[in-house]
């Protein structure tokens, strides 16, 4: 059984077929792409993964379970989390409390020990907050730790999502259009921090991309998903060269 | 920045729960009586307020169920303070049924059996609500708190009908609604301000997200929802034991409506906002009883019209929807390191 596998996903919504017959295996370790025009069907794909939608036919396995259709909050225990591509934080509450709500899932206290707080509740309430300073740290978001999240600009709003979905413990990552909005310079360096933050946390990562050219740098294997089918897969060089790839993004070109 | 000045903060939040005490072992000795009933309705809304916004507006869950939640605490606790004698002279159409007719306890617990009873019926009700999600909860809330009147009205050998409850002990007075309003807003802050606190908020600001971090949606929600009903169920003990007489119709949506106000009017999540408007509220509302009553404004005689009270109110409520949407606090909170930053000089 490998580490993740999307076993002939199909997700239709009335008569719209917004996936159709998806298949992805990931090892552990793996930094996969999953690229093609808007509407072709990735965010979609991630949605049945982290449990938003249910597919209409096919199967996900992570780690030897089946997770079909699981609650999303019982995937992301499990060990999946993810971005959005519209932004979702917390707007209204703190950098830190943005990255805490995180850790919640695994507190062991009960209500009793959180409003009195005995020591059980503060030793972890402590470590919570410790362990997601250090997280704003690596995202050099440190020093607005007490800073309203909504008051973020945009790109550092992106980096506070992952520190988000981090905190989870995960191990697979989704990030879905994590480049999106910011400048070739900005996107350059959110590559470098995805490949490094894999090795540290031993992750495997699946990441949406509309534009194929900010994947091909950092991505070992790619996805070409276009009206909902997975046109090609393999190397960022195989997909480069590859006629159908080429007229899809060809085709989204002449209606932009 | 967390762990700075804390003990400062836990002695003047002391400091301050002592001047209260004070305060009201002052006005207990030297007001009269009809102006420690007006102060202690206001303790008894400081519970309702904080209760409701920690629902509606820490949780951004809508209820519309307050009143009825405090209908089962009152009749519940004055159901188990009534002596024996009290109720069977209470229940002369049909008799109270056993054994609750042999039953008399003393206050304290009474006020908490009401509480629990309260969060029972919020288990109940939020279960299959809550987790449809959207509008589901207002609307069955709504329905559960005008159900809950005609129940009253009809369980007569439980409730005694539309004749109500007469003569209960008049147990509560400042302190014990202060106690408790002390204990409500304590217990509040704390939950709002712990893990489960954030999680609560997170749920307001974006369920979706909040799901994928994990969150169970659904058992938080039910969380809010039933310790929101526990402490409307001790206001409605504390009410029933102020009044000393109870019937249906006290907790119509009328009741859940004046609650509203008061949290909107505070800022819908902040607690403190809560505070000081379920304090004011009542001080106003009786203030007010003057427009109801008849006058001679420039030689014209305008009779007394009885409700202009809340139609003011209504227009109070319309105004701050239209002009100040945030309530009085918005989100904001007193905190004590506002003022040690200006007072303490680092
Ligand atoms: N909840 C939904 N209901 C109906 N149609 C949807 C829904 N979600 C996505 N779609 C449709 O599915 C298609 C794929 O959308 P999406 O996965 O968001 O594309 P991408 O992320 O590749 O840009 C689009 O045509 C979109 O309109
Ligand atoms: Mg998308």
């Amino acid at each position: 059984m490998p580490f993740f596998k999307a076993d002939h996903l199909v997700m239709r919504f009335g008569g719209l077929v917004a996936v159709n017959d998806f298949n992805l295996e990931l090892q552990p370790g793996d930094l996969v792409g999953l690229i093609g025009p808007n509407g072709a069907g990735k965010t979609t794909v991630f949605n049945m993964i982290t449990g938003v939608y249910r597919p209409t036919s096919g199967r996900i396995y992570f780690q030897d379970k089946d997770i079909t259709g699981k609650r999303p909050d019982i995937i992301t225990a499990l060990g999946i989390a993810r971005t959005f591509q519209n932004i979702r934080l917390f707007t209204d509450l703190s950098l830190i409390e943005n990255v805490m709500v995180s850790y919640h899932v695994r507190l062991k206290s009960n209500i009793f020990e959180a409003v009195f707080k005995l020591p059980r509740y503060m030793r972890q309430e402590n470590a919570m907050y410790e362990e997601a300073m250090e997280l704003l740290h690596k995202v050099e978001l440190d020093h607005l730790a007490e800073e309203k999240a909504g008051s973020l600009p945009y790109g550092e709003q992106r980096r506070l999502e992952i520190a988000r979905a981090l905190a989870t413990h995960p191990k697979l990552l989704l990030l879905d259009e994590p480049a999106a909005g910011m400048n070739p310079n900005e996107t350059l360096q959110l590559m470098d921090f995805i490949k490094q933050i894999r090795d540290e946390f031993d992750l495997t990562i699946l990441l949406i991309e509309h534009d194929m050219k900010v994947v091909m740098g950092i991505c070992e294997r790619i996805w070409v998903l276009d009206y909902g089918k997975t046109i090609a897969v393999g190397t960022p060089s195989e997909i480069q060269n590859n006629p159908e790839v080429i007229k899809a993004y060809l085709g989204e070109e002449e209606y932009a | 920045m967390r762990k700075e000045k804390l003990y400062l903060r836990y002695l003047l939040t002391l400091i301050s729960i002592v001047i209260l005490f004070l305060i009201i072992w002052w006005a207990d000795g030297h007001l009269d009586n009809y102006y420690k009933r007006v102060l202690t309705v206001s303790g008894i809304y400081i519970i309702l307020g904080v209760s409701l916004n920690l629902i509606n507006g820490i949780t951004g869950i809508f209820s519309l169920g307050h009143a009825g939640f405090m209908g089962l605490g009152a009749y519940t606790a004055a159901l188990l303070t009534m002596s024996v004698a009290q109720k069977q002279m209470t229940f002369f159409i049909e008799p109270l049924i056993s054994p609750l007719d042999k039953i008399s306890i003393p206050f304290l617990p009474a006020l908490l059996i009401g509480g629990v009873v309260a969060a029972f019926f919020g288990l109940l009700i939020g279960i299959p609500t809550l987790r449809l999600g959207g509008d589901y909860l207002a609307i069955a809330t709504l329905g559960f708190g005008e159900i809950i009147v005609v129940v009253f009205n009809n369980t007569i050998n439980i409730t005694n009908g539309a004749l109500g409850l007469k003569g209960l002990s008049p147990y509560t007075n400042l302190w014990w609604t202060y106690g408790w309003a002390v204990f409500t807003v304590f217990f509040i802050t704390r939950l709002v301000n712990s893990s489960y606190g954030r999680a609560l908020k997170a749920i307001r600001e974006n369920e979706v997200a909040a799901q994928a971090m994990g969150v169970n949606i659904f058992y938080h929600k039910v969380l809010a929802f039933i310790v929101g009903a526990f402490f409307a169920g001790i206001g409605g003990g504390l009410l029933a034991h102020l009044l000393t007489t109870i019937n249906p119709v006290a907790f119509n949506f009328f009741l859940t409506f004046n609650i509203l106000i008061v949290i909107v009017i505070g800022g819908l999540g902040s607690i403190t906002g809560s505070v000081i408007a379920g304090f004011f509220f009542p001080i106003l509302l009786e203030w007010l009883r003057f427009i109801e009553a008849p006058m001679d404004v420039f030689g014209i005689h305008i009779p007394g019209i009885p409700g202009m009270r809340m139609v003011v109110f209504s227009l109070l409520l319309l105004i701050v929807m239209i002009f100040y949407q945030r309530g009085l606090m918005g989100r904001s909170e007193f905190s004590w390191d506002f003022i040690i930053k200006r007072f303490v000089k680092d």
